[in-house]
């Protein structure tokens, strides 16, 4: 176990003014400036060029006052309060816009200095409400320390005149409040929303002293354009803008370092405490994914984690008619392993298995799939990265040699032309989204490929170049012609190809593509996009200098989704854009965990760290550490199981923390194989819509409770720390290690850093990761080939993994789920920025005000064709299952195509959705349905049975919770250090 | 033919026709047998090729000759 002392430590954080020299830390430039040489109150330091004399004096140990300056923005000098004072210069510069010269003498405390920021703070205060005892800010305001630190004694101006007193407080917006009355204009929260989130939704209304802060067009925030990521809230000095769970807690008292629960990206944050209570989430400055930036969902939506609807105590009956009885851990144990053991003594070993989470950790996932493979002793293993990234894994594995985005995110700052496949960053990544948006305000070009027109079509000071706007399914034929025009025109890197790619695999994909079926002309009837404008893109890309491509599930949801993904990656090859910053194949993972889940060898076939079940050596490795015999063939994935289960052959399911009910495609399919089952365990925060099939129900930990790691879509493996304890009294590692131990298999560590320490024994790419390690880096991007190592940015650097990449051949298959008299619309689905995924943590925080219900998207001539208004109910029909959902008529969607989000169970938008699936992965085709849409006054009749059967399932599960449910005072912090010091 | 088998010589289709970028059957037999191999759980691949064997007509070219190539399936392959 690591030293709990140093894992858990965290430094205050610290604002050094301005931003390192040429920007973003990440870019390397401030590295490779020259140092210049200063002398500031009598010492001297060396700074990058660049730099400006108020982050030299910070590095030098002076502090110089500061309002409008932080680390976090741009230097805008309007406070004049950081004024220096610099020998041979006339006047009293301010340190934050002046940038050091060689041999400077900067003086930051004189007579005069002290005389005139005392004035400037005087006018401040004459101007703002003197209720610091009262006021929610009150230790941690910035005009509050400059008050003091300038020494500010008397206000000679006296508080009659014109004021900005009283105006009103806007509590519109969900998670924060907006107090004019104490706004100093600093504009660093304009900055902010300008500069960090890139949304503009803020602006300084009026000149002079009638300046002020406004949202939109003077809008509440609720109704502005803001999109609640709370910058600005971290950007503003005072009380101004402040989050309202710290207006009704107080100052927190202590923080720890973690990382976010959400989505892929996987943002560091201080979760700030007190006593054992979350008082708010801040982004890390220092976080290497998101350098202090957040969105709404990881900064704010963190409520469902003490949320009433929390299960807290292990349950089980008998079957899914029986009422729920909850028990202690020790019966729930013991009643799940003899179920299982039962199952596989009637039905065989290979009769049950068990399903990772993306949304936990890489331990709890590891210990998952140990057990499935050593204690069942089968590969019935899968994970829920089947059904969003598993072509990725085959796709980039075959073409580059490593399942795994290319890039780190910081290297889109250096990229010239951004491609955007199949993804919405701004709803999704938004974190990424505002690096991305930073780069292309910078000037980057920005090709979208999307059926639907995306915010990053067309938002504030970003237009895509070229938005090629397809027909669902046809991916495939679009990436293919891109190349062809590549191939055809001559803008491949002829000398990279050779020196880098396997050439007789390249001859053969050459001849492929260059064939006229694969032509821009030729697949523009079945793509929909003109010839000329994906002639176009094709240039941009290849010609442009670093040209990165960034892609989600659009690219891998689909029947062809593995072919997609070796498609990218084959014209990434083609143009020489792998292998240094601002290029790069990048996955955008849905969910935290999603790479860490697929790296720890989820998947049926294969091993950690991607390694196949079929190779002798890497399963000797794990059956000596292991001490059980492997079996060499793959097992089930998710849908092969479901599969089994109606036809009667598989019998148990272990599921970690995911919702097939809900999430999983052809939901009525999915509930027949669930029912079909005779043991159902179900380990989650909530009972879910798959734990109304469950038998066992086994209380999860929320992400605040753990101790572990995630690693996010740029392979960066980050801490998640302890917060607060396990609600349940039980860590999640813990129950699968004493379930293993009870079936006989024993499993034991003491704390998940061993568990941590046995993967980097067994996986290359892991060696010497550690949770030491990461205390002292912060965060590792894997590989990790050594025990020296810092970790890899950025991959295939001087060759491919794979050794030479590999052009695969990707002929366009259509799939079978195409438009029709029958069913002539095609139904495409995605996510919202304020929900995420089921729904099932963002469901219950206050997101439901921003997306309270799934609404269909339909083109107002499709609309109008159907005597379809906005606002009505629409019913929609799929070979699978019918559901009904309100219509939203937009021209976002093209004709022919319709949208929707599935964040609410009770929108049925999986019932619509089929079995069809990526050829390669069974991934299914989520981003592809059929369907027919009419006017209907009333539910469909699975919602009805949907409705009926919730409710009977809440029936029986009542009694239960009634008796067991613990009150939700602020558990007891017990940490793990504490327990080690004992 | 059962349904569920019918299912699985339709996923095989479905890999057999993502894979024939040419018209070389037995180099296409070669990769589709590979890919079964390595990523389909040994019944999916025993009850796929029984479903095949008995409805063989009914097959692609490069899957007949595929499903020759099967480990652990009556009499082919290495196991």
């Amino acid at each position: 176990m690591p030293d709990m002392n140093l894992y858990y430590r965290v430094g205050a954080e610290r604002d050094l003014g301005t931003p390192a020299a040429n920007g973003n830390p990440a870019n390397g430039g401030a590295d490779a400036a020259p140092t210049v040489n200063v002398e500031i109150d009598g010492r001297h330091i060396g700074v990058p060029e660049g730099t400006s004399v108020m982050r030299a004096a910070a590095l030098a140990g002076a502090s110089v006052p500061k309002l409008c300056a932080t680390e976090d923005l741009d230097a805008f000098g309007s406070c004049r309060l950081c004024l220096v004072a610099i020998e041979g210069r006339k006047g009293y510069p301010a340190s934050c816009t002046t940038l050091v010269e060689e041999g400077m003498v900067v003086h930051t405390q004189t007579p005069r200095l002290a005389e005139l920021r005392r004035n400037v703070m005087e006018l401040y205060i004459s101007d703002h409400p003197l209720d610091c005892l009262t006021c929610a800010a009150n230790g941690d305001c910035e005009l509050q320390d400059m008050a003091g630190a300038v020494g500010l004694r008397t206000v000679r101006y006296g508080y009659d005149g014109a004021h900005h007193l009283d105006k009103p407080k806007d509590e519109s917006a969900l998670y924060f409040s907006f107090d004019p009355a104490k706004c100093i204009v600093c504009s660093r929260c304009v900055r902010a929303c300008e500069e960090q989130q890139g949304t503009y939704a803020l602006t300084i209304s009026g000149r002079g002293f009638d300046s002020e802060v406004i949202a939109s067009q003077n809008d509440a925030f609720i109704d502005s354009e803001c999109v609640s990521c709370g910058a600005c809230v971290k950007a503003c000095p005072t009380a101004t803008l402040i989050e309202k769970s710290v207006i009704e807690h107080g100052q927190p008292e202590s923080a720890v370092i973690t990382t976010c629960a959400y989505c892929g990206v996987g943002c560091s944050f201080r979760a700030e405490t007190q006593g054992g209570q979350l008082v708010r989430m801040v982004p890390n400055r220092d976080g290497h994914a998101n350098h202090g930036h957040a969105c709404v969902k990881g900064r704010f939506a963190f409520g469902y984690a003490t949320h009433r609807d929390r299960i807290t105590t292990p349950l089980v009956r008998d079957s899914i008619d029986d009422e729920w009885r909850a028990v202690g851990w020790d019966e729930a144990i013991r009643t799940a392993a003899e179920r299982l053991q039962g199952i596989q003594a009637r039905h065989g070993r290979k009769s049950i298995g068990g399903v990772t989470s993306s949304r936990c950790t890489n331990e709890e996932v590891y210990v998952v799939q140990k057990f499935i493979r050593a204690a069942a002793g089968n590969n019935n293993v899968d994970t829920c990265a089947r059904v969003c990234h598993s072509p990725t894994g085959y796709g980039l594995k075959t073409t580059l040699g490593e399942s795994a985005g290319t890039q780190n995110f910081d290297s889109v700052l250096q990229s010239d032309v951004i491609v955007v496949i199949g993804a919405n960053p701004t709803e999704a990544h938004p974190v990424f989204a505002s690096a991305m948006k930073r780069r292309l305000r910078q000037g980057a070009g920005l090709i979208v490929v999307d059926p639907r027109a995306i915010d990053l079509v067309q938002s504030p000071h970003v237009r895509a170049d070229h938005h090629l706007q397809l027909k669902p399914g046809t991916n495939v034929a679009v990436i293919n012609a891109l190349a062809h025009v590549v191939i055809e025109e001559g803008l491949e890197d002829e000398a990279y190809i050779r020196a880098r790619c396997d050439m007789e695999a390249y001859r053969i994909w050459r001849a492929f593509i260059s064939e006229a079926r694969n032509s821009p002309e030729a697949t523009e009837a079945a793509t929909g996009v003109p010839a000329g404008q994906v002639r176009a893109a094709a240039r941009l890309y290849a010609e442009a200098g670093n040209g990165a491509i960034y892609y989600g599930l659009g690219v891998t949801e689909h029947s062809q989704g593995s072919t997609m993904v070796m498609g990218i990656a084959n014209l990434a090859m083609a143009t020489g854009n792998l292998g240094r910053p601002g290029v790069g194949v990048n996955p955008l993972r849905g969910q935290n965990n999603v790479q860490g889940a697929c790296d720890m060898g989820s998947f049926p076939h294969e091993l950690t760290g991607y390694r196949h079940l079929s190779d002798q050596a890497t399963r000797k490795l794990f059956e000596a550490e292991w001490r059980v015999a492997l079996d060499p063939e793959p097992g089930y994935r998710i849908p092969n199981m479901f599969d089994a289960a109606i036809d009667g052959e598989f019998k148990g399911l272990y599921v970690q923390g995911e919702d097939f009910a809900q999430s999983d495609p052809d939901t009525q399919h999915i509930y027949a194989a669930l029912s079909a089952m005779e043991c159902v365990i179900v380990q989650d925060l909530f009972l879910n819509e798959t734990a109304k099939f469950a038998h066992v129900f086994l209380p999860g930990c929320s992400f605040l409770e753990k101790d572990g790691t995630f690693t996010n879509a740029e392979r960066r493996i980050s801490p998640v720390r302890k917060v607060i304890a396990p609600l349940s009294g039980m860590d999640e590692w813990e129950i699968t290690c004493r379930l293993a131990t009870a079936m006989g298999y024993e499993m034991r560590y003491s704390h998940p850093s061993e568990i941590m320490d046995e993967i980097a024994r067994l996986t290359p790419t892991f060696r010497g990761v550690s949770y030491a390690k990461l205390a002292e880096l912060g965060s590792i991007q894997w590989p990790c080939r050594d025990e020296a190592s810092a970790g890899t940015p950025l991959m295939h650097v001087d060759q491919f993994v794979r050794g030479k990449g590999y052009f695969a051949p990707t002929p366009y298959v259509p799939t079978d789920e195409r438009a029709n008299a029958r069913y002539p619309l095609l139904l495409t689905t995605g996510r919202v920025l304020s929900q995420y995924n089921v729904g099932a943590q963002t469901r219950r925080t206050g997101a439901v005000a921003y997306h309270r219900e799934d609404k269909l998207e339909i083109h107002p001539a499709d609309a109008q064709l159907r005597g379809i208004v906005d606002g009505s109910w629409v019913g929609l029909k799929s070979r699978a299952g019918e559901t009904v959902l309100r219509a939203q008529v937009t021209e976002r969607v093209q004709p022919g195509v319709l949208y929707t989000t599935f964040h609410h169970p009770e929108s049925g938008a999986n019932v619509i959705t089929t079995d069809n699936s990526d050829w390669a992965t069974n991934c299914p085709e989520y981003k592809v349905t059929a369907v027919q849409a009419y006017p209907v006054s009333k539910p469909s009749e699975w919602q009805e049975m949907f409705r009926r059967f919730t409710a009977a399932q809440q029936q029986l599960s009542e009694q239960a919770l009634g008796e067991a449910q613990p009150s939700f005072a602020p558990a007891k912090l017990q940490r793990d250090r504490q327990v080690a010091q004992a | 033919m059962t349904v569920d088998a019918a299912k699985l010589v339709r996923m095989a289709e479905q890999i057999t026709a993502n894979m024939a970028y040419t018209d070389d059957v037995e180099l296409v037999a070669a990769r589709v047998a590979d890919h079964l191999n390595r990523f389909w759980d040994p019944r999916m691949r025993q009850a796929m090729a029984e479903a095949a064997n008995g409805d063989a007509d009914q097959l692609s070219p490069a899957l007949q000759a595929a499903v020759r190539q099967l480990h652990g399936v009556g009499g082919g392959g290495v196991p």
